[in-house]
């Protein structure tokens, strides 16, 4: 699947004028994302995120032409190499944005970085590339991975929970969520367990957590896997006596799926569709308008992305052969992200608040998370200090 | 362990195991009567799935829906037999094999564009719905004990049909000599038809019972054909005895399995490393159960009469 999004018309004016020298100046963006099988849903809304933000701006960012060139990885490590492989020395991309997953992160990151080509993360955020492997060419919009298991474990304290039965599905973001939860949260941890990828029947871990005496669950169960968890802990009846936290369970992706089951439920996050300011109240709205859905935070870093790239090539005047002169512009982040404040570390990841969220209903019957307090202010993650950069 | 917790994982194994029958049921009948080998089974699970989201939309009523669901499940799959699986029976098993998995692909990007790709769900019906208070601290969802006892009656109807009926009798000699029974005048093609239109039906109907547990999405039947394959491995090609008591045993044994393995491996290894490997061992334990099975009765547990 591949979509040359240039704008047709004026590019067919102008290469009949000048020739096809005229591209030469346009900006290459190749995406990499996941656009099939059921996590496509995320995809989807990096996708339609970046390119409202780009309609916004009449197909230009930082005043120059771009050319979208949006690759689906299939979420395999191998299409994801060939395809980012392609991008870069097929189509000479000038910034690469991906990807959904960390995985598939870890498969493109070395042809790109190698080939001193940008490459912005739009969600994926590895611990792998946050301490000493960090790259002067690798920047990242959303969060580091950890830091949301780290600030549910905040939520955690705060809230007085003091037994908390923990499950996650059995591969490494589980591992690292499990593992950020416990370095913040200072009670009790009753239970560890662990899901096949993509578990479809929750009832036995359901029993194991009814009789496990704890009086809150925290999880990590994204896409499917929520829904059905999110449904099934509703049906056996333990929202009554059982706090439900988590990350990327209760989201917009998934909320259509979980209705009325989900209300309440918390959730840590870095944003919310109706986080108040301005800047985030009109991106909801055009969003909505567009698309005929509540974006997800996967549209919002997408949207934030495309502010980046759109100040930094505002920055260099288009000037895309200086290297250094191109990481400068992108580490000042010099955007007004949806989130509010946002600054790059010195790793290249983000530097932003963290919230307390909670799933609401709204009067037009549409479900999404609310933003309840800030539970963490100016939060960076915990490996940047091995990153020498 | 207390024995209550372990009663409902047996409950759970047992509800697992009837939607694999289900599924398994109608895939072995295929296999064995037809020697087809149909890939799409499980995408027919998927579509049960959605058509009964679609039919709750459009009707409001589960019930109604359920009815529908069934009755549209087989349409499509007379249509697809009809259509497609017709002329792939005299063809070798590769061929089937990209067909049916050429059909897999369609439909699953089929119901991503109808549908969209993002999660769906449906509610269990509110008479349904709610849980039963089985002691102090567990509860157990109605709905699931109606599953259970769904599965059981279409297990009893399929005994009772292909034991003591005309059609059934068909159908197992059919599996013994598909071409003594047409030499006898008997019209194998209506036979192959009803065989493919039912089985795809009682997939449609695993969909349906299965919607308001698990969630819809694209590509929903394609990991639980793999354990319908494991089943009627297990059970034996072409029995619905089998077929059933081999769904039973896989479902208790995984779900089973995926709560004790790490509790039974810590007591021998340290922790941290039993919690690294019980989850993986639980997900091969039917796989390990199927090859032990393939070892010493390559035939499967309750094979098929004159199957050679």
């Amino acid at each position: 699947m591949k979509k040359h999004l240039k704008q047709l018309t004026a590019g067919v004016a102008l290469s009949a004028v000048m020739g096809t020298a005229a591209f030469a100046d346009d900006i290459k963006i190749g995406m990499v994302v996941t656009l099939s099988g059921p996590p496509a849903a995320l995809g989807q809304q990096i996708v339609d995120g970046f390119q409202l933000a780009l309609e916004q701006k009449d197909g230009m960012l930082g005043g120059q032409k771009v050319e979208l060139i949006v690759e689906d990885d299939e979420l395999k490590p191998d299409v994801a190499l060939v395809k980012a492989t392609s991008l870069v020395e097929r189509d000479k991309v000038d910034f690469v944005v991906g990807t959904v997953f960390s995985n598939m992160l870890q498969a493109i990151f070395k042809p790109i970085v190698q080939s001193d080509t940008f490459l912005i993360s739009p969600n994926a955020g590895p611990s792998t590339f946050a301490g000493r492997n960090c790259n002067p060419y690798f920047f990242v919009t959303s969060y580091q991975n950890n830091q949301n298991a780290e600030v549910s474990g905040m939520i955690a304290n705060e809230e007085g929970f003091e037994n908390v039965f923990t499950m996650v599905p059995n591969y490494q973001a589980g591992r690292d969520n499990i593992v950020g939860f416990k370095q913040t949260f200072k009670g009790n941890v009753t239970d560890e367990v662990f899901t096949p990828l993509g578990h479809q029947d929750f009832s036995a871990e359901l029993a194991r957590i009814s009789t496990s005496g704890a009086d809150a669950i925290f999880t990590f169960m994204p896409g499917g896997m929520g829904v059905r968890l999110v449904n099934q802990f509703a049906n056996a009846g333990l929202s009554e006596n059982m706090k439900f936290m988590s990350v990327f369970t209760t989201d917009e992706t998934t909320l259509p799926g979980q209705k009325d089951a989900a209300v309440g439920f918390l959730a840590a996050g870095s944003w919310a569709p109706d986080l108040p300011n301005d800047a985030n109240a009109a991106f909801v709205k055009a969003f909505e308008e567009k698309y005929g859905y509540i974006p997800g935070s996967y549209a919002m870093q997408a949207y934030d992305t495309a502010s980046l790239l759109d100040s930094a090539i505002a920055k260099t005047g288009g000037d895309m052969s200086d290297k250094d002169a191109v990481r400068a512009a992108l580490k000042e982040a010099d955007f007004t992200s949806l989130r509010g404040d946002f600054s790059f570390n010195n790793n290249h990841y983000p530097v932003q608040d963290f919230h307390m969220l909670n799933v609401v209903k709204r009067d037009d019957g549409k479900f999404h998370t609310s933003f309840v307090r800030t539970i963490a202010k100016d939060y960076a993650d915990s490996f940047s200090q091995d990153c020498k950069m | 362990m207390s024995t209550t917790l372990f009663l409902i994982l047996c409950l759970n194994g047992l509800q697992y195991g009837m939607l694999l029958f289900l599924i398994a049921a109608g895939l072995t009948l295929v296999f064995g009567v037809m020697g087809f080998i149909n890939l799409a089974h499980g995408v027919q699970y998927m579509v049960g799935a959605y058509l009964a989201f679609a039919y709750v939309q459009l009707t409001g009523s589960f019930m109604l829906a359920v009815i529908l669901s069934l009755v549209t499940a087989l349409i499509l799959g007379l249509l697809l037999e009809y259509f497609i699986f017709r002329h792939l029976y005299n063809r070798d098993h590769l061929d089937q094999v990209l067909a049916t998995f050429g059909i897999i692909i369609f439909l699953n990007e089929l119901a991503k564009v109808i549908f969209g790709p993002t999660t769906l769900s449906i509610a269990p019906p509110e008479f349904l719905s709610g849980s039963i208070q089985l002691t102090e601290t567990l509860r157990y969802p109605i709905y699931r004990f109606v599953t259970i006892f769904a599965g059981l009656v279409v297990a009893l109807g399929l005994y009772l049909t292909i034991s003591f009926t005309r059609i059934g009798m068909l159908i197992r000699a059919g599996a013994t000599s598909a071409e003594m029974v047409s030499a006898l005048g008997v019209n194998i093609q209506r036979l192959f038809m009803i065989v493919f239109g039912v089985g795809a039906m009682l997939a449609g109907f695993a969909g349906v019972i299965a919607a308001p547990i698990f969630a819809i999405e694209p590509g929903m039947g394609d990991n639980i054909l793999i354990v319908a394959f494991v089943v009627i491995i297990t059970g034996g090609i072409g029995s619905i005895g089998g077929a059933f008591f081999a769904a039973l045993l896989v479902g208790l044994i995984d779900t089973l399995g995926r709560s004790l393995a790490t509790e039974i491996l810590s007591t021998v290894f340290n922790p941290s490393f039993a919690n690294q490997i019980g989850p993986a061992l639980a997900s091969m334990l039917i796989y390990i159960l199927m090859a032990a099975i393939l070892v010493f009765r390559p035939k499967g547990l309750l094979p098929a009469k004159g199957v050679s």
